[in-house]
Protein backbone atom coordinates (compact mmCIF):
# COMPACT_ATOMS: atom_id res chain seq x y z
CA UNK A 1 0.00 0.00 0.00
CA UNK A 2 1.16 3.47 -0.73
CA UNK A 3 -0.42 4.89 2.46
CA UNK A 4 0.59 3.79 6.21
CA UNK A 5 -1.44 6.85 7.56
CA UNK A 6 -4.58 8.99 7.08
CA UNK A 7 -2.76 12.35 6.14
CA UNK A 8 -0.68 10.16 3.51
CA UNK A 9 -4.23 8.60 2.50
CA UNK A 10 -5.66 12.08 1.71
CA UNK A 11 -3.11 13.56 -0.32
CA UNK A 12 -3.49 10.37 -2.58
CA UNK A 13 -6.85 10.99 -2.48
CA UNK A 14 -6.50 14.52 -3.24
CA UNK A 15 -3.50 14.06 -5.79
CA UNK A 16 -5.48 11.74 -8.02
CA UNK A 17 -8.79 13.08 -7.89
CA UNK A 18 -10.43 10.00 -6.18
CA UNK A 19 -12.18 9.00 -2.52
CA UNK A 20 -11.02 6.77 -0.05
CA UNK A 21 -12.60 3.95 -1.38
CA UNK A 22 -11.57 4.23 -5.48
CA UNK A 23 -7.88 4.65 -3.64
CA UNK A 24 -8.21 1.44 -1.69
CA UNK A 25 -9.54 -0.58 -4.56
CA UNK A 26 -6.67 0.14 -7.07
CA UNK A 27 -4.21 -0.31 -3.93
CA UNK A 28 -5.86 -3.58 -3.05
CA UNK A 29 -5.85 -4.69 -7.37
CA UNK A 30 -2.19 -3.81 -7.44
CA UNK A 31 -1.18 -5.04 -4.08
CA UNK A 32 -2.36 -8.77 -4.75
CA UNK A 33 -2.19 -8.54 -8.11
CA UNK A 34 -5.66 -9.34 -8.58
CA UNK A 35 -8.48 -7.46 -11.11
CA UNK A 36 -10.10 -4.83 -9.94
CA UNK A 37 -13.36 -6.73 -10.35
CA UNK A 38 -11.83 -9.90 -8.74
CA UNK A 39 -11.36 -7.56 -5.68
CA UNK A 40 -14.47 -5.62 -5.76
CA UNK A 41 -16.47 -9.11 -6.34
CA UNK A 42 -14.99 -9.91 -3.22
CA UNK A 43 -16.67 -7.41 -1.22
CA UNK A 44 -19.75 -7.50 -3.10
CA UNK A 45 -19.81 -11.08 -1.48
CA UNK A 46 -18.77 -10.03 1.94
CA UNK A 47 -21.78 -7.05 1.98
CA UNK A 48 -24.15 -10.03 0.79
CA UNK A 49 -23.13 -11.85 4.15
CA UNK A 50 -24.07 -8.37 6.19
CA UNK A 51 -27.06 -7.94 5.10
CA UNK A 52 -27.98 -11.89 5.32
CA UNK A 53 -27.22 -11.11 9.04
CA UNK A 54 -28.61 -8.19 9.55
CA UNK A 55 -31.77 -9.52 8.49
CA UNK A 56 -31.46 -12.84 9.78
CA UNK A 57 -30.46 -11.39 13.64
CA UNK A 58 -33.83 -9.03 13.05
CA UNK A 59 -36.86 -11.86 12.47
CA UNK A 60 -35.46 -14.40 14.36
CA UNK A 61 -34.92 -14.89 18.20
CA UNK A 62 -31.36 -15.67 17.88
CA UNK A 63 -30.00 -17.97 21.39
CA UNK A 64 -26.73 -17.58 21.87
CA UNK A 65 -24.66 -20.79 22.87
CA UNK A 66 -24.73 -19.52 26.57
CA UNK A 67 -28.26 -18.22 26.48
CA UNK A 68 -27.49 -14.89 28.57
CA UNK A 69 -28.77 -12.48 25.76
CA UNK A 70 -30.50 -12.74 22.27
CA UNK A 71 -33.58 -11.10 20.91
CA UNK A 72 -32.41 -7.68 21.62
CA UNK A 73 -32.54 -6.76 17.59
CA UNK A 74 -35.88 -7.83 17.53
CA UNK A 75 -37.30 -6.27 20.55
CA UNK A 76 -35.10 -2.61 19.87
CA UNK A 77 -36.75 -3.51 15.98
CA UNK A 78 -40.37 -4.10 17.53
CA UNK A 79 -40.37 -0.85 19.36
CA UNK A 80 -38.66 1.64 16.66
CA UNK A 81 -41.88 0.16 14.16
CA UNK A 82 -44.91 0.67 16.78
CA UNK A 83 -43.61 3.72 19.22
CA UNK A 84 -41.82 7.19 19.56
CA UNK A 85 -38.04 6.43 19.69
CA UNK A 86 -36.00 8.70 21.85
CA UNK A 87 -33.07 8.33 19.02
CA UNK A 88 -35.36 8.92 15.59
CA UNK A 89 -36.26 5.95 13.95
CA UNK A 90 -32.82 6.19 11.06
CA UNK A 91 -30.26 6.27 14.20
CA UNK A 92 -32.64 3.73 16.10
CA UNK A 93 -32.87 1.10 12.99
CA UNK A 94 -29.38 1.17 12.66
CA UNK A 95 -28.63 0.41 16.57
CA UNK A 96 -31.04 -2.53 15.83
CA UNK A 97 -29.36 -3.42 12.75
CA UNK A 98 -25.81 -3.49 14.67
CA UNK A 99 -27.51 -5.46 17.73
CA UNK A 100 -28.66 -8.11 15.51
CA UNK A 101 -25.70 -9.14 13.28
CA UNK A 102 -23.63 -9.11 17.35
CA UNK A 103 -26.60 -11.18 18.51
CA UNK A 104 -25.93 -13.65 14.29
CA UNK A 105 -22.34 -13.59 16.05
CA UNK A 106 -22.89 -14.60 19.55
CA UNK A 107 -24.73 -17.54 18.57
CA UNK A 108 -22.03 -18.98 15.95
CA UNK A 109 -23.50 -17.49 13.01
CA UNK A 110 -21.60 -16.54 9.56
CA UNK A 111 -20.25 -12.78 10.02
CA UNK A 112 -17.60 -10.76 8.60
CA UNK A 113 -15.30 -9.66 10.68
CA UNK A 114 -15.32 -5.60 10.46
CA UNK A 115 -12.72 -5.11 11.86
CA UNK A 116 -13.63 -7.81 14.22
CA UNK A 117 -15.70 -10.77 15.05
CA UNK A 118 -16.75 -8.51 18.09
CA UNK A 119 -17.52 -5.41 16.54
CA UNK A 120 -18.72 -6.99 13.57
CA UNK A 121 -22.10 -5.54 13.98
CA UNK A 122 -21.42 -1.68 13.40
CA UNK A 123 -20.56 -1.91 9.39
CA UNK A 124 -23.57 -3.27 8.89
CA UNK A 125 -25.91 -1.23 11.16
CA UNK A 126 -24.76 1.72 9.72
CA UNK A 127 -24.41 0.49 6.29
CA UNK A 128 -27.88 -1.26 5.86
CA UNK A 129 -29.89 0.97 7.23
CA UNK A 130 -28.70 3.99 5.58
CA UNK A 131 -28.55 1.89 2.44
CA UNK A 132 -32.28 1.73 3.03
CA UNK A 133 -32.93 5.71 3.79
CA UNK A 134 -30.74 6.68 1.57
CA UNK A 135 -31.70 4.55 -1.49
CA UNK A 136 -28.20 3.48 -2.39
CA UNK A 137 -26.96 1.02 -4.64
CA UNK A 138 -25.22 -2.61 -3.63
CA UNK A 139 -22.10 -0.79 -5.89
CA UNK A 140 -21.64 2.37 -3.81
CA UNK A 141 -22.21 0.49 -0.33
CA UNK A 142 -19.22 -1.79 -1.86
CA UNK A 143 -16.92 1.27 -2.43
CA UNK A 144 -17.78 2.46 1.24
CA UNK A 145 -16.79 -0.69 2.64
CA UNK A 146 -13.22 -0.48 0.62
CA UNK A 147 -13.28 3.51 2.46
CA UNK A 148 -13.86 1.84 5.82
CA UNK A 149 -11.41 -0.78 5.03
CA UNK A 150 -8.34 1.71 4.20
CA UNK A 151 -9.45 3.52 7.13
CA UNK A 152 -9.19 0.43 9.07
CA UNK A 153 -5.92 -0.63 7.51
CA UNK A 154 -4.26 2.25 8.92
CA UNK A 155 -5.76 2.10 12.23
CA UNK A 156 -4.96 -1.58 12.70
CA UNK A 157 -1.02 -0.66 11.44
CA UNK A 158 -0.68 1.82 14.23
CA UNK A 159 -2.36 0.92 16.85
CA UNK A 160 -4.86 -2.20 16.79
CA UNK A 161 -8.09 -3.85 16.52
CA UNK A 162 -8.24 -6.62 18.86
CA UNK A 163 -9.72 -6.17 22.92
CA UNK A 164 -6.80 -8.57 23.90
CA UNK A 165 -4.40 -6.46 22.83
CA UNK A 166 -5.77 -2.86 23.51
CA UNK A 167 -8.99 -3.28 24.86
CA UNK A 168 -12.77 -2.11 23.78
CA UNK A 169 -11.68 0.60 22.31
CA UNK A 170 -9.48 -0.97 20.08
CA UNK A 171 -12.55 -3.25 18.65
CA UNK A 172 -15.38 -1.32 18.92
CA UNK A 173 -13.89 2.39 18.88
CA UNK A 174 -12.19 0.79 15.75
CA UNK A 175 -15.74 -0.14 13.63
CA UNK A 176 -16.89 3.39 14.68
CA UNK A 177 -14.08 5.22 13.33
CA UNK A 178 -14.18 3.34 10.19
CA UNK A 179 -18.08 3.38 9.65
CA UNK A 180 -17.88 7.19 10.77
CA UNK A 181 -15.45 7.98 7.79
CA UNK A 182 -16.97 5.55 5.17
CA UNK A 183 -20.35 7.16 5.72
CA UNK A 184 -19.27 10.17 5.26
CA UNK A 185 -17.62 9.39 1.87
CA UNK A 186 -20.98 7.07 0.90
CA UNK A 187 -22.81 10.89 1.15
CA UNK A 188 -20.59 13.02 -0.54
CA UNK A 189 -17.83 14.06 1.80
CA UNK A 190 -14.53 14.77 0.82
CA UNK A 191 -11.66 12.51 2.52
CA UNK A 192 -10.29 15.11 4.19
CA UNK A 193 -14.17 15.11 5.94
CA UNK A 194 -14.02 11.29 6.12
CA UNK A 195 -10.54 11.20 8.30
CA UNK A 196 -12.12 13.93 10.70
CA UNK A 197 -14.65 11.64 11.13
CA UNK A 198 -12.57 9.25 11.75
CA UNK A 199 -10.82 11.43 14.66
CA UNK A 200 -14.08 13.15 16.06
CA UNK A 201 -15.40 8.92 16.51
CA UNK A 202 -12.02 7.55 17.96
CA UNK A 203 -12.00 10.27 20.71
CA UNK A 204 -15.13 9.27 21.94
CA UNK A 205 -14.26 5.22 22.82
CA UNK A 206 -10.55 6.06 24.01
CA UNK A 207 -10.14 3.97 27.04
CA UNK A 208 -12.80 1.71 26.64
CA UNK A 209 -11.95 -1.47 28.69
CA UNK A 210 -12.50 -5.54 27.34
CA UNK A 211 -14.15 -6.78 30.04
CA UNK A 212 -16.77 -9.37 28.68
CA UNK A 213 -18.69 -11.86 31.13
CA UNK A 214 -17.59 -15.15 31.28
CA UNK A 215 -15.15 -14.59 28.44
CA UNK A 216 -18.11 -14.27 26.16
CA UNK A 217 -18.67 -12.15 23.20
CA UNK A 218 -21.93 -11.03 24.51
CA UNK A 219 -22.11 -8.74 27.45
CA UNK A 220 -21.37 -5.96 26.77
CA UNK A 221 -20.13 -6.58 23.30
CA UNK A 222 -23.55 -7.09 22.04
CA UNK A 223 -24.81 -3.58 23.25
CA UNK A 224 -21.79 -1.93 23.15
CA UNK A 225 -22.54 -3.07 18.73
CA UNK A 226 -25.35 -1.03 19.18
CA UNK A 227 -24.41 2.08 20.45
CA UNK A 228 -21.54 2.09 18.29
CA UNK A 229 -23.75 2.48 15.13
CA UNK A 230 -25.68 5.70 16.58
CA UNK A 231 -21.83 7.21 17.47
CA UNK A 232 -20.88 6.38 13.77
CA UNK A 233 -23.60 8.64 12.60
CA UNK A 234 -23.18 11.38 15.22
CA UNK A 235 -19.45 11.19 14.23
CA UNK A 236 -20.40 11.52 10.39
CA UNK A 237 -23.09 14.27 11.02
CA UNK A 238 -20.28 16.03 12.93
CA UNK A 239 -18.36 16.40 10.17
CA UNK A 240 -20.31 16.57 7.13
CA UNK A 241 -21.49 19.89 9.47
CA UNK A 242 -17.93 21.27 9.04
CA UNK A 243 -16.62 19.85 12.08
CA UNK A 244 -13.11 19.23 12.65
CA UNK A 245 -10.90 17.04 14.64
CA UNK A 246 -8.44 19.35 16.46
CA UNK A 247 -6.29 16.89 17.33
CA UNK A 248 -4.97 15.30 13.78
CA UNK A 249 -7.04 11.84 13.54
CA UNK A 250 -3.42 10.23 13.47
CA UNK A 251 -2.35 11.63 16.44
CA UNK A 252 -6.00 10.01 17.95
CA UNK A 253 -4.74 6.76 16.88
CA UNK A 254 -1.33 7.31 18.56
CA UNK A 255 -3.02 8.18 21.38
CA UNK A 256 -5.24 4.63 21.29
CA UNK A 257 -1.77 2.65 20.93
CA UNK A 258 -0.72 4.47 24.08
CA UNK A 259 -3.99 3.99 26.30
CA UNK A 260 -4.17 0.17 25.03
CA UNK A 261 -0.61 -0.41 25.98
CA UNK A 262 -1.22 0.86 29.22
CA UNK A 263 -4.15 -0.78 29.93
CA UNK A 264 -3.96 -3.57 32.69
CA UNK A 265 -3.85 -7.10 31.55
CA UNK A 266 -7.25 -7.80 33.26
CA UNK A 267 -9.36 -5.22 31.35
CA UNK A 268 -7.97 -6.71 27.98
CA UNK A 269 -10.47 -9.25 27.22
CA UNK A 270 -9.06 -11.74 30.02
CA UNK A 271 -13.04 -11.48 32.21
CA UNK A 272 -10.63 -10.81 35.27
CA UNK A 273 -11.79 -7.21 35.54
CA UNK A 274 -14.44 -4.90 34.81
CA UNK A 275 -18.12 -5.90 33.86
CA UNK A 276 -16.58 -9.33 34.48
CA UNK A 277 -15.79 -9.36 37.60
CA UNK A 278 -18.71 -7.67 39.23
CA UNK A 279 -21.06 -9.81 41.29
CA UNK A 280 -23.34 -10.33 38.68
CA UNK A 281 -20.81 -11.26 36.69
CA UNK A 282 -18.76 -13.50 38.62
CA UNK A 283 -22.11 -15.24 39.12
CA UNK A 284 -22.85 -15.73 35.26
CA UNK A 285 -19.31 -17.30 34.85
CA UNK A 286 -19.59 -19.66 37.88
CA UNK A 287 -23.22 -20.60 36.54
CA UNK A 288 -22.08 -21.26 33.32
CA UNK A 289 -18.93 -23.16 33.81
CA UNK A 290 -20.60 -24.82 36.84
CA UNK A 291 -23.33 -26.41 34.36
CA UNK A 292 -20.60 -27.42 32.05
CA UNK A 293 -21.37 -25.52 29.47
CA UNK A 294 -18.18 -25.71 27.25
CA UNK B 1 2.83 -3.76 8.88
CA UNK B 2 1.15 -6.97 10.32
CA UNK B 3 -1.94 -5.90 8.47
CA UNK B 4 -1.34 -6.63 5.02
CA UNK B 5 -4.55 -5.89 2.95
CA UNK B 6 -8.04 -4.36 2.95
CA UNK B 7 -9.55 -8.00 3.67
CA UNK B 8 -7.53 -8.52 6.64
CA UNK B 9 -9.38 -5.81 8.08
CA UNK B 10 -12.87 -6.37 6.41
CA UNK B 11 -13.13 -10.25 6.67
CA UNK B 12 -12.83 -13.01 7.01
CA UNK B 13 -16.31 -14.21 6.30
CA UNK B 14 -16.74 -16.07 9.16
CA UNK B 15 -18.60 -18.19 11.90
CA UNK B 16 -18.37 -16.25 15.37
CA UNK B 17 -18.07 -15.25 18.08
CA UNK B 18 -14.22 -14.02 18.28
CA UNK B 19 -11.95 -13.28 15.23
CA UNK B 20 -9.13 -13.83 17.16
CA UNK B 21 -10.64 -16.56 19.22
CA UNK B 22 -12.61 -18.52 16.24
CA UNK B 23 -11.83 -17.39 13.02
CA UNK B 24 -7.83 -16.74 14.10
CA UNK B 25 -7.69 -19.92 15.74
CA UNK B 26 -9.02 -21.89 12.84
CA UNK B 27 -6.40 -20.09 10.86
CA UNK B 28 -3.19 -21.31 13.04
CA UNK B 29 -5.20 -24.68 13.48
CA UNK B 30 -5.27 -25.09 9.54
CA UNK B 31 -1.91 -23.63 9.12
CA UNK B 32 -0.47 -26.25 11.68
CA UNK B 33 -1.79 -29.30 9.97
CA UNK B 34 -0.24 -27.87 6.76
CA UNK B 35 2.79 -27.63 8.48
CA UNK B 36 2.48 -31.68 9.23
CA UNK B 37 1.15 -32.16 5.79
CA UNK B 38 -2.08 -33.81 6.24
CA UNK B 39 -4.35 -34.51 9.19
CA UNK B 40 -2.53 -35.59 12.53
CA UNK B 41 -3.54 -38.51 14.46
CA UNK B 42 -3.09 -36.98 17.58
CA UNK B 43 -3.31 -33.29 18.33
CA UNK B 44 -2.31 -31.42 21.69
CA UNK B 45 -3.16 -28.21 22.33
CA UNK B 46 -2.02 -25.32 24.71
CA UNK B 47 -3.49 -22.07 25.30
CA UNK B 48 -1.43 -19.06 26.97
CA UNK B 49 -2.74 -16.06 27.99
CA UNK B 50 -6.42 -14.70 27.05
CA UNK B 51 -6.85 -17.66 24.72
CA UNK B 52 -6.24 -20.10 28.07
CA UNK B 53 -8.67 -17.97 30.01
CA UNK B 54 -11.28 -17.32 27.84
CA UNK B 55 -11.15 -20.24 25.49
CA UNK B 56 -14.42 -21.96 26.14
CA UNK B 57 -16.81 -19.11 25.99
CA UNK B 58 -15.32 -18.50 22.56
CA UNK B 59 -15.19 -22.24 21.10
CA UNK B 60 -11.42 -21.55 20.35
CA UNK B 61 -10.87 -25.64 20.85
CA UNK B 62 -13.49 -26.47 18.47
CA UNK B 63 -11.81 -23.45 16.16
CA UNK B 64 -8.60 -25.01 16.59
CA UNK B 65 -9.91 -28.80 15.79
CA UNK B 66 -11.63 -27.35 13.07
CA UNK B 67 -8.69 -25.88 11.45
CA UNK B 68 -6.49 -29.25 12.10
CA UNK B 69 -9.64 -30.31 10.29
CA UNK B 70 -8.53 -28.29 7.27
CA UNK B 71 -12.50 -25.84 7.53
CA UNK B 72 -11.92 -22.44 6.34
CA UNK B 73 -13.06 -20.23 8.76
CA UNK B 74 -16.81 -19.97 7.85
CA UNK B 75 -17.22 -23.45 7.79
CA UNK B 76 -20.58 -24.04 9.63
CA UNK B 77 -19.28 -27.18 10.96
CA UNK B 78 -16.97 -25.23 13.11
CA UNK B 79 -18.99 -25.48 16.67
CA UNK B 80 -19.31 -29.70 15.78
CA UNK B 81 -15.64 -29.82 15.25
CA UNK B 82 -15.31 -32.08 18.75
CA UNK B 83 -17.56 -34.71 17.01
CA UNK B 84 -16.24 -34.69 13.46
CA UNK B 85 -12.69 -34.68 14.94
CA UNK B 86 -13.90 -38.52 16.83
CA UNK B 87 -15.43 -39.48 13.34
CA UNK B 88 -12.23 -38.55 11.44
CA UNK B 89 -9.91 -40.36 14.08
CA UNK B 90 -8.35 -37.38 15.69
CA UNK B 91 -7.64 -37.61 19.54
CA UNK B 92 -7.55 -34.59 20.79
CA UNK B 93 -5.92 -32.90 24.33
CA UNK B 94 -6.72 -29.57 25.31
CA UNK B 95 -4.27 -27.90 28.44
CA UNK B 96 -3.66 -24.56 29.84
CA UNK B 97 -0.24 -23.30 30.72
CA UNK B 98 1.47 -19.81 31.67
CA UNK B 99 4.91 -18.72 29.82
CA UNK B 100 5.79 -14.85 30.14
CA UNK B 101 6.14 -12.01 27.17
CA UNK B 102 4.34 -14.04 24.93
CA UNK B 103 1.10 -11.74 22.50
CA UNK B 104 -1.83 -12.74 25.05
CA UNK B 105 -3.63 -14.69 22.25
CA UNK B 106 -1.15 -17.48 21.89
CA UNK B 107 -1.92 -21.24 20.93
CA UNK B 108 0.83 -23.92 20.80
CA UNK B 109 0.16 -27.29 18.81
CA UNK B 110 1.89 -30.71 19.13
CA UNK B 111 0.80 -32.95 16.52
CA UNK B 112 1.54 -36.08 15.22
CA UNK B 113 0.58 -38.62 12.31
CA UNK B 114 2.60 -41.66 11.59
CA UNK B 115 6.65 -40.75 12.68
CA UNK B 116 5.56 -37.43 11.43
CA UNK B 117 5.72 -34.49 15.01
CA UNK B 118 5.88 -30.83 14.36
CA UNK B 119 5.20 -28.34 17.17
CA UNK B 120 3.61 -24.92 15.72
CA UNK B 121 3.33 -21.94 17.55
CA UNK B 122 1.09 -18.96 16.67
CA UNK B 123 -0.68 -15.69 18.00
CA UNK B 124 -3.69 -14.55 16.63
CA UNK B 125 -3.64 -10.91 16.34
CA UNK B 126 -6.79 -9.80 15.56
CA UNK B 127 -9.74 -9.00 12.90
CA UNK B 128 -8.46 -13.59 12.36
CA UNK B 129 -5.07 -12.52 11.15
CA UNK B 130 -2.39 -14.49 12.76
CA UNK B 131 1.43 -15.10 13.35
CA UNK B 132 3.24 -17.85 13.36
CA UNK B 133 6.11 -17.59 15.64
CA UNK B 134 7.89 -21.14 16.02
CA UNK B 135 8.26 -24.26 14.39
CA UNK B 136 9.65 -27.13 16.31
CA UNK B 137 13.17 -25.06 17.45
CA UNK B 138 12.94 -22.74 14.71
CA UNK B 139 12.03 -19.47 15.27
CA UNK B 140 9.75 -17.84 12.41
CA UNK B 141 7.27 -15.00 11.47
CA UNK B 142 4.56 -15.76 8.93
CA UNK B 143 0.97 -14.65 8.30
CA UNK B 144 0.21 -17.35 6.45
CA UNK B 145 -1.60 -14.84 4.00
CA UNK B 146 0.44 -15.61 1.22
CA UNK B 147 1.28 -18.72 -0.27
CA UNK B 148 4.04 -19.74 1.92
CA UNK B 149 6.55 -22.35 1.74
CA UNK B 150 8.43 -24.20 4.10
CA UNK B 151 11.82 -25.56 3.46
CA UNK B 152 13.40 -27.85 5.78
CA UNK B 153 17.33 -28.50 5.33
CA UNK B 154 20.65 -28.69 6.06
CA UNK B 155 22.72 -25.46 6.93
CA UNK B 156 25.10 -25.72 3.36
CA UNK B 157 27.06 -22.53 1.80
CA UNK B 158 24.95 -22.44 -1.61
CA UNK B 159 21.53 -23.65 -0.71
CA UNK B 160 19.59 -20.60 -0.41
CA UNK B 161 21.08 -19.33 -3.93
CA UNK B 162 19.86 -23.08 -5.61
CA UNK B 163 16.33 -22.60 -3.56
CA UNK B 164 16.18 -18.95 -5.02
CA UNK B 165 16.98 -19.71 -8.27
CA UNK B 166 14.01 -22.44 -8.73
CA UNK B 167 11.92 -19.39 -7.60
CA UNK B 168 13.69 -17.39 -10.29
CA UNK B 169 12.98 -19.99 -13.21
CA UNK B 170 9.59 -20.26 -12.47
CA UNK B 171 9.08 -16.52 -12.80
CA UNK B 172 7.63 -16.82 -9.28
CA UNK B 173 8.04 -13.49 -7.02
CA UNK B 174 9.27 -13.70 -3.52
CA UNK B 175 7.76 -11.21 -0.88
CA UNK B 176 9.53 -12.04 1.94
CA UNK B 177 12.27 -14.45 2.90
CA UNK B 178 13.93 -15.72 6.57
CA UNK B 179 16.38 -18.31 7.44
CA UNK B 180 16.87 -19.68 10.87
CA UNK B 181 19.66 -21.97 11.61
CA UNK B 182 19.69 -24.32 14.92
CA UNK B 183 23.97 -24.25 14.80
CA UNK B 184 26.42 -23.55 12.01
CA UNK B 185 26.29 -26.37 9.63
CA UNK B 186 23.30 -27.90 11.43
CA UNK B 187 19.61 -27.98 11.01
CA UNK B 188 17.66 -25.08 8.84
CA UNK B 189 14.50 -23.83 8.11
CA UNK B 190 13.72 -20.92 5.52
CA UNK B 191 10.26 -19.78 5.01
CA UNK B 192 9.57 -18.40 1.75
CA UNK B 193 6.32 -16.06 1.55
CA UNK B 194 5.52 -15.56 -2.43
CA UNK B 195 3.01 -13.85 -4.76
CA UNK B 196 1.80 -16.67 -6.29
CA UNK B 197 1.48 -20.59 -5.69
CA UNK B 198 4.71 -22.25 -6.50
CA UNK B 199 3.72 -24.84 -9.36
CA UNK B 200 4.20 -28.79 -8.44
CA UNK B 201 6.83 -29.42 -10.85
CA UNK B 202 8.79 -26.51 -9.08
CA UNK B 203 8.39 -27.73 -5.66
CA UNK B 204 9.18 -31.08 -6.72
CA UNK B 205 12.61 -29.55 -7.39
CA UNK B 206 13.29 -27.97 -4.62
CA UNK B 207 12.95 -31.25 -3.00
CA UNK B 208 15.05 -32.70 -4.69
CA UNK B 209 18.11 -30.39 -3.52
CA UNK B 210 20.31 -31.55 -1.76
CA UNK B 211 20.17 -31.48 1.72
CA UNK B 212 16.30 -30.23 1.70
CA UNK B 213 14.57 -32.89 4.04
CA UNK B 214 11.39 -32.17 3.52
CA UNK B 215 8.86 -28.98 1.98
CA UNK B 216 5.29 -28.05 3.26
CA UNK B 217 3.06 -25.38 1.48
CA UNK B 218 0.76 -23.24 3.36
CA UNK B 219 -2.22 -21.68 1.57
CA UNK B 220 -4.53 -21.33 3.32
CA UNK B 221 -6.95 -20.03 0.63
CA UNK B 222 -7.12 -23.52 -1.18
CA UNK B 223 -9.41 -26.08 -0.04
CA UNK B 224 -7.36 -29.31 0.02
CA UNK B 225 -3.64 -30.47 1.19
CA UNK B 226 -1.21 -28.79 -0.73
CA UNK B 227 1.47 -30.97 1.08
Amino acid sequence: MRFSNLEQLIQLCIKESVTIGQLMITEQAAETGKSVQEVIGQMAAYYEIMKEAVFKGIESDMKPRSGLTGGDAKRVHTYLLNDVTSLGTEACTSMAYALAVSEINASMGRIIATPTAGSCGIIPGVFVSSQERFGWSDEHMVHGLFSAGAIGYVIANNSFVSGAEGGCQAEVGSAIGMAAGALVELRGGTPEQAVHAVGLALKNSLGLICDPVGGLVEIPCIVRNGFGAVTAMAAADMALAGVKSVIPSDEVIDVMLEVGSAMPEKHRETAMGGLAQTPTGKKIMKELYGKGER
Amino acid sequence: MRFKDVFSIIGPSMVGPSSSHTAGAVRLGRTARHVLGGLPEHAEIIFYGSFATTYRGHGTDLAIIAGLLNYDTDDMRIKDAFDRAKDAGMEVEIRSAQKAGMHPNTATLILRRGDQKVIVTGCSIGGGNIEIVSIDDFDVKFTAVYPTLLIFHADRRGILAEMTDIFKHADANIGYMEVDRKSRSGDALTVIESDEVLPTEWIDQIVQLRDVYKVRVIHLTSKGDLS
